[in-house]
């Protein structure tokens, strides 16, 4: 196996380092390479955004530009799933998207030994998750009572289906901070031990003699799944947002 | 400062050595023996399912998550918004400024035709005026050049009925001079002058 002969696991760049040990109150809050990751993309995100707007163009110049359009991008992805009263639930949203976008991103910057990717670590995914459906029940709740349990009650079916459709409503309910967590996990997860098992390749073949003719075939993979890998972060932080905004907007508009 | 390992259960197996290497070289040689070959020092986990690591991910994430929503919310969507929201009531407000502008045009020219018609008609009616006043001195001296012309017709007309009328009258003096000459010629006798011109016949007026 490619991780004997070179000396690197595909999971070595899952593992937290910790830089700093801090403990608060018996709660370890060490700083790790993970804290690190999170404080340098909430440096990046608020660096952006609030340097490339400080000049208020009228015609935006192309930072601010960018970030107007990242800006109407999730503003309409709000409107369009949860309508203009979903527009309260924008800055959660808007964060969301972002930290999770340029988390991804950042770790698809090769950096030897330093290359971390905060979204490939389920305790991550699921907070975030556990954050959105934590907030779409208690906003429901709020907003509809105990009316809001109605979002498990089917409209326009006959009532002999309730006792089978009402579980599978509950369900599929319950699942949602699964899936939504455990897809941003496993696609991040996935995506870069298929990189890092490709690139291990590369190292092999061309140690092993003759084969080392083979070389590119890998090399070429890996230069297609980087390709793919970044629209994945991409993606992935699209489809995180897309579906928070789903989910919230049964909170607001109570049953279905 | 105590080192501590998130890398992997092994920790302790390391604990031996250095604590400023392990922290070093920890993740580095602890993952060698964690990947691929499983679980043969014992302990060892898949890194994102391993708790250890738990609650310092999840209390930076809230730090940097809260903060982010914070700065997010408050200072950065908020002044994207305003700048959007100003280009959008500026551009409104040009197209306002231009619709008005474009009404201002249509009325100008609706103006502008509106004197033009005026004045073609106001054109037409000072000619139709002017064309009637001609033909009425027209047919007016006309008439008086008629007129004149039968007055001079009947003034030469009576003329010649003067003419004629003295003619025929100096030609009964005539004939009734002829006829006393005549009858003196013939009969001698003085007739009375009277007595012939109420002879003649017709005695013309």
């Amino acid at each position: 196996m490619a991780a004997d002969g070179h000396g690197h696991s595909p999971i070595e760049q899952f593992e937290i380092k910790e830089l700093l040990p801090i403990d608060i109150f018996g709660i370890d809050a060490s700083l790790t390479n993970s804290g690190a990751y999170m404080l340098v993309a909430l440096g990046l995100i608020f660096g952006f955004l609030y340097f490339s707007t400080g000049g208020r163009s009228l015609v935006p110049t192309r930072l601010q530009s960018i970030s107007e359009l990242i800006y109407e991008f999730v503003a309409n992805t709000v409107r369009e799933n949860v309508g203009s009263q979903g527009m309260q639930f924008f800055p959660l949203v808007f964060s969301l998207f972002i930290f999770v976008l340029v988390l991804n991103l950042l770790g698809m910057i090769p950096i030897p030994g330093v290359t971390f990717t905060v979204t490939s670590h389920i305790a991550i995914t699921a907070s975030l998750a556990l954050m959105v459906i934590s907030i779409v029940v208690f906003y429901g709740l709020y907003k509809h009572g105990l009316g809001f349990f109605k979002i498990f009650v089917p409209s326009g079916v006959p009532l002999a289906l309730y006792p089978l459709l009402i579980p599978i409503e509950i369900i599929s309910f319950i699942s949602r901070p699964i899936s939504l967590s455990v897809r941003l996990f496993a696609n991040m997860l996935a995506g870069h031990i298929a990189l890092k098992i490709f690139a291990g390749f590369i190292g092999v073949l061309l140690g092993a003699g003759v084969w080392a003719v083979l070389a590119p075939l890998p090399l070429a993979l890996t230069v297609a799944l980087t390709a793919l890998e970044v629209l994945v972060a991409v993606l992935q932080a699209y489809v995180f947002a897309v579906l928070t905004c789903i989910y919230l907007s049964d909170a607001v508009h109570g049953s279905h | 400062m105590a080192e501590k390992s998130h890398t992997t259960g092994t920790a302790g197996a390391q604990g031996a050595q250095d604590p400023h290497s392990a922290a070093a070289a920890g993740a580095h040689d602890v993952t060698t023996s964690t990947g691929a070959r499983g679980d043969a020092h014992g302990g060892s986990t898949f890194p994102p399912f391993n708790s250890e690591t738990f609650a310092p991910q999840l209390v930076w994430l809230v730090l940097t998550f809260t903060l982010l929503y914070v700065l997010m919310s408050r200072l950065v969507l908020p002044r994207i918004g305003e700048i959007i929201d100003e280009r959008r009531e500026r551009i409104q407000r040009d197209l306002d400024t231009a619709e008005r502008l474009k009404t201002d045009t249509d009325k100008a020219i609706a103006n502008y035709e509106k004197a033009f018609a005026d004045a073609r008609a106001n054109a037409g009616s000072i000619a139709r005026e002017t064309r009637e006043k001609l033909d009425q001195k027209v047919s007016a001296r006309q008439a008086a050049a008629d007129a004149d012309n039968s007055a001079q017709i009947a003034a030469a007309e009576k003329s010649i009925q003067e003419t004629r009328s003295k003619a025929l009258a100096n030609v009964n003096e005539i004939a009734a001079e002829v006829a006393g000459a005549v009858i003196k010629q013939l009969i001698n006798t003085d007739v009375p002058a009277s007595d012939i011109r109420a002879a003649l016949p017709g005695r013309a007026s």
